[in-house]
């Protein structure tokens, strides 16, 4: 038996309908990514209803940190003439 | 940043109601007292299989069989959402285990109370996940993104455990002398140790103000208390049932059921590991995890075959 008899971490990604965008859900142990996705599915699509699941191990996964979140994000905050209310156009006019 | 100014920003983002996820900074006894509190919770949600477990096999039809083993399988889902979420915040999961299988993480006591008529399967899912539900859905609003996260899901299938239960505990009431007595004997036995789940009372309670600042909880344990007893004693009423304590009235002033003292000895004693099932429930939990034990060596043994030959497969064609 391995060391961590826990087994390996696999971060769990839901489709809560057809569609729609996978969302994280939580995760589960498992030795191999066909076990993980039968747990995912016990654990978190018990009442049906469900697009799809991923499963993804855990140290593939590489995310932003608060600490960093400022420089991180910042570059797309002033940008503001990436929204369409930033453009000026005559009122009257429809459909734009 | 200094320690002082991290501090600060942290208690501002929580004044805000600014979530925290984990990447987050956060100051130690925060991160300490959540782990503690979730682990806490998923063994409960573990160890509370064990007492309706012991049913399963007795659900009087099919259809309390079905409902029964459906919502014992919840609770396993909801231990597993609870253990994913104090992950997060860097607690191993095979540590969190092994405490509780040593004996040394608590859970809720009302685990630690036998199960013996039927009735008692339908007086805990009415009280014990009805007690739940109020704590939950408090803790759904809680500071710790994941916490919440799992609360919400949680919430969500706890409805038909308490409906399920009440259900169970109206059909006897409907019943033949001996049926509703059975039912009034359940209630008895488990009004007084449902009310100690919600834990002491606030001023014997020394995490609450530190929690309450954070906003890991937004009530106190004697408000959450207050509002069960409130919900639930016209339930109670409506079908006949009494509610075993002789210093329960209504407050027309303040529209609460005011009740009488709990016994905290108990309440300390079951803790301490002194209740009726502690020693069985921990012995089950060790039996479970050591049988369960040749599930995971097969699959981590299938795992690894599955890898060799992939390798191989790759070396062929390269
Ligand atoms: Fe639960
Ligand atoms: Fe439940």
């Amino acid at each position: 038996m391995s060391d961590n008899e826990q087994l390996p971490v696999w971060e769990v990604f839901m489709q809560q309908k057809n569609g729609g965008p996978h969302q994280h859900v939580g995760n589960v142990h498992a030795a191999d990514a066909e076990i993980a996705l039968q747990n995912a599915r016990d654990v978190y699509a018990r009442r049906g209803g469900n697009g799809s699941i991923w499963v993804v191990p855990l140290e593939t996964i590489y995310a932003s940190g608060s600490d960093d979140e400022a420089p991180f994000f910042d570059p797309s905050d002033d940008k503001a003439y990436r929204h369409p209310n930033f453009y000026r156009v005559p009122k009257a006019v429809k459909n734009l | 940043m200094d320690e002082s100014t991290r501090n600060a920003e942290f208690d501002k983002r929580i004044e805000e109601g600014t979530k925290i996820e984990p990447k987050d900074w956060m100051p130690e006894k925060y991160r300490n007292q959540l782990i503690r509190m979730m682990s806490q919770h998923a063994h409960s949600e573990v160890v509370g299989m064990l007492p309706e477990g012991n049913w399963i096999t007795r659900a009087p039809n099919l259809r309390r069989k079905m409902a029964l083993l459906a919502k014992v399988q919840d609770e396993a889902g909801h231990g597993l959402y609870i253990y994913s979420a104090a992950e997060t915040l860097g607690a191993s999961r095979e540590d969190l285990v092994h405490q509780l299988l040593i004996g040394k993480a608590k859970y809720s006591s009302i685990f630690n109370y036998p199960t013996l008529t039927w009735a008692d399967i339908g007086i805990i899912g009415w009280l014990v996940d009805g007690a739940a539900i109020v704590n939950q859905t408090m803790l759904a609003k809680c500071s710790y993104g994941p916490y919440s996260r799992a609360m919400l899901r949680i919430c969500a299938e706890e409805n038909f455990h308490k409906k399920q239960g009440y259900e169970i505990v109206c059909t006897l009431m409907k019943g033949t002398e001996e049926q509703k007595k059975m039912a009034q004997d359940a209630l008895n036995r488990f009004w007084w140790p449902t009310l100690m789940m919600f834990g002491p009372h606030d001023s014997d309670s020394p995490n609450s103000a530190t929690l309450l600042k954070w906003k890991v909880k937004k009530k106190t344990n004697d408000e959450l208390r207050q509002h069960f007893v409130n919900i639930t004693v016209p339930q109670a009423r409506t079908i006949g049932l009494e509610i075993p304590d002789p210093n329960l009235k209504y407050n027309e002033e303040t529209k609460n059921w005011e009740f009488g003292e709990i016994n905290w000895e108990e309440f300390y004693a079951v803790i301490k590991g002194h209740g009726p099932c502690n020693k069985d429930r921990m012995k089950a939990r060790n039996d479970a995890h050591e049988n369960g034990s040749w599930v995971r060596e097969a699959s981590v043994a299938y795992a690894k075959k599955k890898q060799g030959k992939k390798v191989e497969k790759f070396l062929n064609v390269g």
